[in-house]
């Protein structure tokens, strides 16, 4: 599964993007966040609990209690903020 | 119909020129274009000046948002042509970021799809703002007002 990561979060977890295999408990969007949460310092401080952001699934906006079975890509971004 | 993602400049009479071409029904355009600016308020008080800023986009994803606002627009009115241009990249204050056109027979239909594709890019569109200021770069944060107008268009 590819994992990207958009503006801030990009900066905050170090990478644009990164392929991930996820245990098979990691059955939703939030499931996959607590995962990634812990692979570093820098995931931890992408993902805290106290920053608004949103994801997508195959490049579908999805909400966080989304299943991620099946999906090929999965990104995290934070609010649009265009025009 | 179209929507574009370009890095470069645009140019707004050479765009409303094209769009009304051999389209003699058009007897309305309304255009928006959004500009740089060089402040911006964060939490009501404090004032950044801005130096730059640079728009990052989803590339592939961000065109097919656009198109599908487009699309809901033209669902929504009477229209006979209409355009969205949007820059990415870095732009400095005074830069033009975003160009929107709305073509109707008649004023009401372009003014009011006009607002609403504006409205409408500035939150569901794949786009993200990172500013230069003196105390270092910042992403510029969703603004509520923004989502408020945003939900104005919201079919309930």
């Amino acid at each position: 599964m590819k994992i990207k990561y958009f503006a801030w979060m990009r900066q905050k977890a170090g990478v644009a993007e990164e392929d991930v295999t996820p245990p098979d408990d990691v059955r939703t969007v939030q499931d996959l966040i607590d995962w990634l949460a812990r692979r570093s310092p820098r995931h931890a401080e992408a993902f805290s609990e106290a920053k608004v952001f949103g994801a997508a699934i195959d490049q579908q906006v999805v909400k966080l209690d989304a299943p991620v079975a099946g999906a090929r890509e999965v990104a995290f971004f934070p609010p649009f903020t265009g025009g | 119909m179209a929507v574009r993602l370009q890095r470069e400049d645009f140019d707004v009479g050479a765009e409303t020129e094209a769009l009304v071409r051999g389209n003699p029904r058009i007897g309305a355009i309304v255009s928006f274009v959004g500009l740089v600016r060089d402040l911006h308020v964060r939490e009501g008080y404090h004032r950044d000046a801005v130096k730059a800023m640079t728009l990052e986009h989803w590339p592939g994803v961000t065109e097919k948002a656009l198109a599908d606002i487009e699309a809901e627009a033209h669902r929504r009115w009477l229209l006979d042509a209409s355009l969205i241009v949007h820059r990415y990249g870095r732009l400095e204050p005074g830069e033009r970021i975003v160009l929107v056109l709305a073509a109707s027979p008649h004023r009401d239909a372009a003014f009011d799809a006009c607002r609403f594709l504006i409205d409408w890019l500035k939150t569901k569109a794949p786009f993200w703002k990172l500013e230069e200021t003196p105390a270092g770069d910042a992403w510029v944060a969703a603004h509520a007002a923004d989502d408020a107008a945003a939900r104005k268009w919201e079919k309930d």
